[in-house]
């Protein structure tokens, strides 16, 4: 299927100098991912109830300005991470993709909830299985929806993932314009139907067949 | 507050009044939950409805919706169905139309576009899910699925759950629609204010020019 597991090494971690690289660099590569992952813009993309806690974490009492993301980016031009909260149907599809090649890079995304992860419990004719069939996806959030706890969890990777970015490294800088199947963040066409057909198809309406 | 019966009850006394003013015309007439379903033959509903709306002692203004009703059993006619508000007389009334059992009943019935501007999108949604053709409609394409989307009527029970086509497939036509084309100058809102705008920018969109790209 083109789907293989994370790589061994990739663990999180913060900061983590190569011997081989020099000091200059590292310490370069440290400050940018630092001003990255802190001053993430996010791109919300709200399509159902999981904008809703979108909106309790950016709201006082959860605080997404604690992480540097309090300017929400309502234009794809000015932000670094699509956040996107809720289902998103076939009609949305070549939106949420123009939206993201819009993105100017380095750009990052985040899947929130169990809709735009997975097409959650709307397995049927008009809504998209999973968001990562269009774009690439950094974070999986679950939930239906996830808690705000759950989204800044998410947020939190997330910095973590732009940390570990490297000059030196092109494997670990994201510069696709077009989502690349190598990148392992995005399931190509010719894998969707081998995910989706052990679930099979009726003209019962119900998954009973009742 | 009492609740009705489920069956039976007082009719809505605009079933006693169709009876009077079109014989022959007005078919079962159920009333579940206190509320009056009137059985019309479907190329007299337009006509009713308009009596309806127009009359004084009716004065049925409000449509509150056009919809349709697919039943399990395929003997069963597949229905469309109008619910009618009278505000000045607080009137609910459901008209329903049976048009034909078997595939090849033809699924065609007049629009009451003409009556309640309201039923341009309702019909239209209607056609979109259950692919029935309202005859006088202005304007009857797709609503809620795209324009291109051909995989058929997604609320008619011999559509499978998941769609006809493949899941890739599905997505590759999906993404190669744009989402800017679905939309006329006059579906958009900047097509009341046309005549505000400078000359210049009338051109630049009239030639097509989208901006932000």
């Amino acid at each position: 299927m083109g789907l293989t597991a994370r790589p061994e090494g990739r663990t999180l971690a913060t900061f983590q100098p190569q011997s081989q690289e020099g000091w200059i660099a590292t310490r370069l590569d440290f400050l940018v991912n630092w001003g990255r992952a802190n001053s993430l813009w996010p791109m919300p993309f709200g399509t159902a109830c999981c904008a809703i806690e979108f909106m309790a974490t950016a709201a006082s009492h959860f605080d997404l300005a604690r992480f540097g993301m309090e300017r929400m980016s309502f234009s794809p031009r000015q932000a670094d991470v699509l956040i996107c909260a809720g289902r998103v149907p076939f009609k949305l599809a070549p939106v949420i993709r123009r939206i993201w090649q819009q993105m100017p890079q380095p750009k990052w995304s985040i899947s929130m909830g169990a809709c735009a992860s997975s097409g959650g419990m709307f397995d049927n004719y008009a809504v998209v299985q999973g968001i990562d069939t269009i774009i690439p996806v950094d974070v999986y959030v679950p939930g239906c929806p996830p808690r705000p706890e759950g989204l800044l969890y998410g947020i939190r990777l997330l910095q973590q993932k732009v940390m570990r970015e490297r000059m030196s490294d092109s494997t670990r800088l994201r510069a696709e314009m077009e989502p690349d199947p190598t990148s392992q963040l995005y399931i190509p066409p010719s894998a969707i139907d081998t995910l989706s057909e052990p679930f099979g198809n009726s003209v019962n309406q119900t998954r009973s067949g009742l | 507050m009492s609740v009705p019966p489920h069956r039976g009850g007082p009719e809505n006394p605009s079933a006693a009044a169709l009876r009077e003013r079109f014989p022959g015309a007005v078919g079962r007439v159920d009333v579940v939950w206190g509320e009056t379903s009137i059985v019309l033959p479907p190329e007299r509903v337009r006509e009713i409805v308009q009596w309806l709306h127009d009359d004084p002692a009716q004065r049925y203004d409000y449509l509150c919706d056009v919809t349709a009703v697919e039943f399990r059993d395929p003997e069963e006619p597949l229905t469309v169905v109008w619910h009618l508000r009278s505000l000045p007389h607080r009137r609910f009334l459901r008209l329903k139309a049976e048009l034909g059992a078997g595939a090849g009943a033809p699924l065609e019935v007049d629009s009451v576009w003409s009556v309640y501007k309201a039923a341009d999108w309702l019909e239209r949604e209607c056609y979109d899910m259950f692919g029935i053709r309202f005859r006088g409609h202005p304007d009857l394409r797709r609503i809620l699925m795209w324009e291109q989307y051909h995989e058929g009527y997604p609320l008619r029970k011999d559509f499978p759950l998941r769609g006809r086509f493949s899941r890739s497939e599905q997505l590759r036509q999906a993404l190669a629609a744009h989402p800017e084309s679905r939309y006329s100058l006059e579906e958009l809102s900047i097509a009341d204010a046309s005549e505000d705008l400078p000359e210049a920018m009338r051109q630049r969109l009239r030639s097509g020019e989208r901006t932000g790209e």
